[in-house]
């Protein structure tokens, strides 16, 4: 206790009872945060590491024992013919949605940008497809590819184009395809709005200028808007990353990681092995591979986060 | 986002492009939403139709809703409990630590906050799977707690961010005068704070419940009999085989996006804030 500090206040006695109070202010309420976060991610972690070394599995849940099998659960996941093909998916299916998401939030919002009649309603109206339940959007996708009666194929037919019914989800070669696209529908309304957000901070006079000096439409973008908009662009594009490479709903709900494993990916994997084969020591190893490639990005995003909030 | 950014939004508010550009933007709109007006499309055919459905309800029908309440109407019950006791639970516990986040100085609020944001890159299916085995021992398995507590993992720390964004701009000068008319902390934040923050709270309010009415993977992972089923398993296990009643599939998928659909229409400014508030998140 230093004497600036009894002269802020009425008297060290008051000083000690309101220093208590606040102290315990500070428990009360920050206390059941730190708790429930502990318990329902900080424990998860510990307990995902600890699993992936043991043999965990349906007769674990009778018996309570659970061996100790080292590194076994991940030479035989990394090992299974299933991981490359898995990896391999996740990398496209990662890198497919990104690209398709972006690209076209960005056209979007660009595009809103201009503000035109009734442009307000439209862009809340886009939110849709990202506010509905993934599950949802899959049962009606699922509708729309199918094979033989799907809306798609039928209006492809119709028009002349691929008249032979591709089956979307049922062909090995397109299923993770189709799985993209329907995720780069998902994910579009998140990516128009955040870009359409860093767009509105441009400053107006900026755009002006250029035109002032004779930049047409392309060098307006390339020498004013993008380089403004790349805090926001590493933050879209990490947070991306993050949330796309742990994407379970859409594919379950689509195909199931099938036919043949086409689509199959760590995430996906992770909860076939888990809940499917019932083997959690095997599914805990994968889902640590998950969060280590996670993780990855975890640090570009916490970098592109503070970039952002810098500027 | 911040006041400043705010005003040079308004400040731009005129118009440049014309109705040529409305007409543009709705196409683009139609072809987005054309997978949401399928679903409508066929929730309102006649059941039995698999073979081609037509691209208009020309053959009003409402057999679809009929079967999908009679066999749905529980889960979709379920759901809203589920959703509604998770609203209660995360606001409970994250308004009061957003407070303390944004006025307190608190030694480890820094390292709090990075530990919500590393939470965020954590998979659901890692969550799920240890919460299983911690279920099955606590025997929290199919029961409406163990999920309104697990769908939480969304909705909480989405609250903390959104809310401590909010409370962090309340000036100090409020709370001491509060604290001057004798108040204690509690009292301040009741009877101060809390009002003073009501449309963060409700933003926060909004997506908790429309996370925990969508989730999927605690509800397949969490519950292992009909017993508690939220509609979006319910949904799941129609499509998990082979299908040959569309219209009711697609009626419970239109029940269950009603919720997001009312929020966009009853409650768009807020459902703005809280999409804003996903690039800080």
């Amino acid at each position: 206790m230093t004497v600036a500090d009894d002269r802020t206040v009425a008297g060290p006695r008051f000083w000690h009872s309101l220093r208590f109070q606040t102290r315990a202010a500070q428990v009360l309420f920050l206390a059941p945060a730190v708790i429930y976060m502990v318990a329902f991610f900080g424990y998860p972690i510990v307990k995902n590491f600890v699993m992936a070394f043991q043999e965990y599995s349906t007769s674990t849940f009778y018996t309570g024992e659970a061996p100790w099998v080292g590194l076994a659960n991940y030479s035989e996941v990394v090992s299974s013919p299933v991981f490359g093909k898995a990896m391999l998916n996740t990398v496209l299916f990662t890198a497919g949605s990104i690209a398709g998401q972006f690209v076209i939030g960005l056209a979007l919002a660009m595009f809103f940008r201009r503000r035109f009649p009734l442009s307000g309603v439209l862009r809340s109206l886009i939110l849709l497809p990202w506010l509905i339940p993934l599950i949802a959007s899959g049962a009606v996708w699922r509708w729309i590819l199918d094979k033989d009666n799907g809306a798609l194929n039928r209006f492809l037919a119709a028009i002349g184009v691929a008249s032979d019914h591709p089956g979307w989800l049922t062909s090995t070669s397109l299923a993770l395809v189709a799985v993209i696209l329907v995720n780069i529908w998902v994910g579009i309304p998140f990516n128009l709005t955040i870009l359409y957000g860093g767009l509105q901070d441009i400053p107006e006079d900026l755009y002006e200028a250029a035109a002032l000096d004779g930049a047409g439409g392309w060098q307006r973008f390339r020498y004013v808007t993008w380089p403004l908009l790349r805090p926001v662009v590493s933050v879209v594009l990490v947070l991306g990353v993050v949330y796309t490479i742990k994407v379970l709903d859409v594919i379950l709900a689509l195909t199931g990681g099938g036919p043949a494993n086409a689509s199959q990916t760590i995430a996906t994997q992770s909860y076939h092995l888990s809940f499917q084969q019932f083997d959690f020591g095997q599914g805990a190893a994968l889902g640590n591979i998950l969060i280590a490639i996670s993780l990855v990005f975890a640090i570009f995003y916490l970098r592109a986060n503070r970039r952002a909030v810098d500027e | 986002m911040t006041p400043t950014t705010l005003g040079a939004a308004r400040r731009r508010r005129h118009t440049r492009g014309g109705w040529g550009s409305t007409a543009a933007g709705i196409v683009i709109l139609a072809v987005l939403l054309f997978p949401i007006y399928w679903m409508v499309n066929v929730s309102l055919q006649p059941s039995g139709s698999a073979v081609g459905t037509p691209w208009l309800p020309f053959d009003l029908s409402f057999d679809g809703y009929a079967t999908a309440l009679g066999q749905q109407g529980r889960n979709l019950v379920t759901s809203l409990v589920v959703a509604l006791g998770s609203v209660v639970f995360s606001l409970l516990i994250a308004m009061p630590a957003a407070f303390a986040l944004a006025q307190f100085k608190i030694r480890f609020a820094g390292a709090f906050l990075f530990g919500i944001l590393i939470s965020q890159m954590i998979p659901g299916i890692v969550i799920a799977n240890a919460l299983y085995t911690a279920y099955n021992d606590l025997g929290l398995l199919n029961s409406i707690p163990g999920l309104i507590l697990a769908d939480s993992t969304a909705g909480i720390p989405f609250a903390i961010l959104i809310v401590r964004a909010f409370m962090i701009n309340i000036p100090r000068a409020v709370l001491e005068a509060s604290r001057v008319d004798g108040a204690g902390h509690v009292r301040t934040f009741v009877s101060i704070v809390l009002p003073m923050s009501r449309n963060a709270l409700i933003t926060a309010a909004l997506f908790t419940f429309l996370f925990s009415w969508a989730d999927f993977l605690f509800a397949l992972t969490l519950t292992t009999t009909e017993d508690v089923r939220p509609v979006t398993l319910g949904l799941y296990t129609y499509i998990g085989t082979y299908v040959n009643d569309w219209s009711s599939v697609m009626a419970t998928a239109v029940l269950a996006s009603i919720p997001a659909i009312v929020l966009l229409v009853v409650a768009q400014r807020y459902v703005a804030a809280g999409t804003t508030a996903g690039a800080v998140k």
